[in-house]
């Protein structure tokens, strides 16, 4: 008894002196609850009279960091050729990239770091369906903008109640899905299709699309799970099924793993690469790597293979637009050659800037989202058709282009054509956005 | 009361420890005060590794066996925690839901212990490894009920207004959402330490050592090795099942992609660099994970290197970190820390030893070396 009242004596006194110390701090005022809120008025976190602050997350380091490590090298070439210029209604771009290794748990991390501690105003182009998933609902619930997520995910746009925030950018994967299956249905009738589906957002949208066309002419479908690098089932059943012509939505890396399966199986069927999977320079250096050499590749190992286009590529040299990205590129980019990843971050840099006009000079987070809500389907840019962006629908480029692969370059097979998720009607783009031109300066200014 | 406050240090094993927690808390919750919602997320995060960490120092320091498979483990305490709270209403208690991943997890670990058990070295190594490997993919196969591959999201509860009262009444600040969180993180980290250090320094700690130390003898002396085994995995288990539902708390997510092998190899760096078998350990590992990467990274962009070399710089500097450690101080941070301490006492203790004999009251417990020697012997690895 008495050994235990010898414990309790100083705890008692420990929890006692404790309290005390901590109530000194109960003297403060509770001035901080008054403190927050918006501020309204003409700037917003993140913005200064001279500067705006943005950020987004990229895989940097690890697995998916081959090409898509360049995006953001091309984006921040084409802020410091804005910022050299002169920056947006004088306010120059800081724009921060952290690394996210494209593993949600990190992606969580550098968000928390981008919003809370370095105060972006907003994020622009963070990549990936897994990753930006993780912090989508958080970014919403800050009233953090979420401007042209680096994903082909429906989900970055057909949710606007809940997602008010949150644009897409590239054309979604149902929209190239559909686009795709209906020109299978009307020049391919005969072909015996098989589909080879990541098995996430990307495979699942792009099916509902190529369904709307296809259903009957689909004779196999495979899905892998993106990071197991073992697809020999897959191609075994597409080429037991006698597929004859293999329609695939995946990352680059399991087209290099599918086109290498496929010759050692001997199985020789026409592939269609989703966009996303059909970078000829990347998928060819990665068939040298992936073979340890035994295959051969360079941009051109894809010759001949089907698939599809949203802006112009580096091979497009006599393009306004490419040039505009080779000029960028020459004068602030870093080591190292233009290549279609960084054209992927200057394209969708340029449509933040252009936003960035349109929202003018008194710049506040909801006053960027309505500017591109009452302004983004007439913005320029590269991309070969109009933004989807309205009240309703924060869905990005409207339309594709299909295109065969031919060293490198992209012969097209189709217009340009656009249409909408859901039954949306597949039209010929008529907005002549795929003809347009630069300004003579490369800066956009307010549509 | 000081001399009070001494015998309770010296003759109470449990009053020791509590007291220890209750500093580390107090300053933890002044720190809170201090620092904003990303510092805040931070300190959970290192609370969420600590704890994992504690736990697996345990097993490998004090029982010989080595897992790689806690991120596993810890996946299945986020995955528990994350199937308890789908959304907003989901009104579960917090605590409910830590105490339900704390027994999945239990439960996973009794099983893969007992197989553990009868396993040694490298096969032991392999077996977890397995674990860490099929775990995720489980995640995967069941795509409808485990979100796949983008995971499952965890919606918290907002702060309880008892808790914001409580704050408020205490400090006069208002409590974030973060700094909630950070505090309870610290709160299970601070519970599972007092726990696991009171097991391994009672009888059951002395029973894992014998049986690391030695099979045979720890067989004669009437220890059951497979039971011993099993329930080191156990402890273990159970606090990797902890620090999974802090990390669903933390991150509000449970994906596969954040429970790679990686994380059970981070763990097992951080015990590693921490020193092996030592909580404080533990947690000088799990505090240098969480916070050199981000400081290295912010130092190389700062310096004027681009986002992109900066972010190439922290894993180098973190591997220069880690093979420094492993050559100059192998018993890890905290080990050679206390190493150094012992020597230095002992110095101290046989240099003036004529003027210490008449002054016996004033250098301090004589008895403090060698009870703090006991666990500095913790560094056997299984063979």
């Amino acid at each position: 008894m008495t050994r235990r009242a010898r414990l309790i004596g100083p705890l008692a006194g420990l929890v006692a002196a404790s309290t005390l110390l901590a109530a000194c701090g109960a003297g403060g005022d509770r001035e901080s609850d008054g403190g927050g809120g918006d501020s309204g008025g003409s700037t917003d976190i993140g913005v200064t009279d001279d500067t705006i602050t943005i950020g987004a997350h990229f895989p940097l380091t690890g697995v998916a960091a081959p090409g898509y490590s360049e995006i953001p090298l091309g984006a921040a070439a084409y802020f410091d050729y804005v910022n050299a210029a002169g920056g947006i209604n004088g306010r120059q771009i800081d724009y921060i990239v952290r690394d996210d290794g494209y593993n949600p748990t990190n992606t969580s991390t550098v968000t928390n770091e981008l919003v809370l501690q370095d105060e972006i105003f907003a994020m622009v182009g963070g990549l990936g369906t897994p990753t930006h998933s993780a912090v989508v609902d958080f970014l919403n619930d800050e009233g953090v903008p979420d401007m042209f997520v680096s994903s082909g995910s429906l989900q970055w746009g057909d949710d606007v109640e809940n997602r008010p925030y949150t644009f897409g950018w590239q054309p979604d994967y149902e929209i190239e899905g559909k686009i795709i299956g209906q020109y299978v249905a009307e020049n391919m009738p005969d072909a015996k299709v098989g589909l080879f589906l990541q098995d996430d957002d990307l495979g699942a949208d792009a099916e509902v699309g190529v369904r709307q066309f296809l259903d009957e002419q689909i004779v196999e479908v495979q899905r892998y799970t993106s990071g197991n690098t073992d697809v020999g089932p897959q191609i075994a059943a597409l080429q037991s099924a006698d597929a004859d012509l293999v329609l695939s939505f995946n990352t680059p890396s399991y087209t290099a793993l599918s086109q290498l399966v496929a010759l050692r199986l001997g199985y020789e069927p026409q592939w269609f690469y989703s966009n996303i999977g059909s970078d000829p320079e990347l998928v060819g250096s990665l068939l040298s790597r992936f073979s340890e050499g035994a295959v051969e590749g360079d941009n051109s190992s894809l010759d001949g293979i089907l698939t599809s286009e949203y802006i112009p590529g580096v091979e497009d040299t006599d393009n306004p637009w490419t040039q505009l990205w080779q000029k960028v590129w020459d004068q602030e980019g870093e080591e190292g050659e233009l290549s279609n990843f960084r054209i992927y971050g200057m394209s969708s840099a340029y449509a933040f800037v252009q936003t960035l006009a349109a929202a003018g000079e008194d710049l506040t987070r909801d006053g960027l989202v309505e500017a591109l809500e009452e302004s983004g389907e007439s913005l320029e840019g590269p991309q070969l058709a109009p933004f989807r962006y309205s009240a309703d629908s924060h869905l990005g480029i409207s339309g594709v282009q299909l295109v065969e692969l031919n060293g490198g370059a992209s012969d097209p097979i189709t217009p340009v054509l656009g249409t909408d998720i859901g039954d949306a009607p597949i039209e010929e783009d008529s907005s002549g956005q795929a003809d347009d031109a630069p300004p003579e300066s490369g800066i956009p200014e307010a549509p | 009361m000081p001399a009070k406050l001494q015998r309770l240090w010296r003759d109470s094993v449990l009053g020791r420890h509590v007291l220890v927690a209750l500093v580390g808390l107090l300053v933890v919750l002044l720190l809170l005060e201090t620092v904003n919602d990303f510092r805040a997320i931070q300190l959970s995060s290192m609370a969420y590794l600590g704890i994992a960490a504690g736990g697996l120092t345990i097993l490998t320091g004090l029982n010989g066996q080595i897992s790689l498979g806690h991120g596993a483990l810890m996946a299945i305490g986020a995955y528990t925690a994350a199937l308890m709270l789908p959304d907003r209403d989901a009104s579960t208690p917090l605590p409910l839901v830590v105490l339900v991943s704390v027994l999945v997890t239990l439960a996973v670990g009794t099983a893969v212990g007992a197989a553990a058990a009868r396993l040694h070295g490298p096969y032991l190594a392999g077996a977890t490894l397995a674990l860490a490997v099929a775990v995720p993919g489980i995640a995967l196969y069941f795509g409808e009920t485990l979100g796949g591959e983008q995971g499952l999201r965890v919606s918290m509860p907002d702060v309880p207004v008892w808790a914001l009262d409580a704050e408020y009444l205490l400090t006069g600040t208002e409590m974030t959402r973060s700094g909630w969180v950070a505090l309870m993180a610290w709160t299970t980290l601070a519970v599972t330490y007092v726990l696991l250090a009171n097991l391994s320094r009672g009888r059951v700690g002395r029973r894992w050592r014998a049986v690391r130390d030695g099979e045979v003898s720890a067989e004669l002396a009437g220890i059951r090795l497979g039971r011993s085994r099993v329930s080191a995995f156990m402890v273990s288990a159970a606090a990797a099942g902890a620090a999974g539902a802090m990390l669903a708390f933390t991150v509000r997510l449970a994906a596969p992609s954040g429970f790679t092998l990686t994380l059970s190899l981070t763990l097992l760096t951080a015990v590693v660099l921490g020193g092996l078998g030592s909580l404080g350990g533990a947690l000088v590992g799990a505090a240098l994970l969480t916070f050199l990467p981000p400081f290295v990274t912010s130092v190389g962009s700062d310096a004027g290197l681009s986002d992109l070399r900066a972010a190439e710089l922290a894993p180098l500097v973190y591997g220069l970190v880690m093979i420094a450690v492993i050559l100059l101080a192998p018993a890890g941070i905290a080990g050679s820390f206390r190493a150094w301490r012992i020597r230095r006492q002992a110095r101290v203790a046989v240099a003036p030893a004529p003027v210490a004999a008449s002054a016996t009251g004033t250098t301090g417990t004589p008895d403090s070396p060698t009870r703090s020697t006991v666990p500095t012997s913790s560094k056997g690895t299984p063979t």
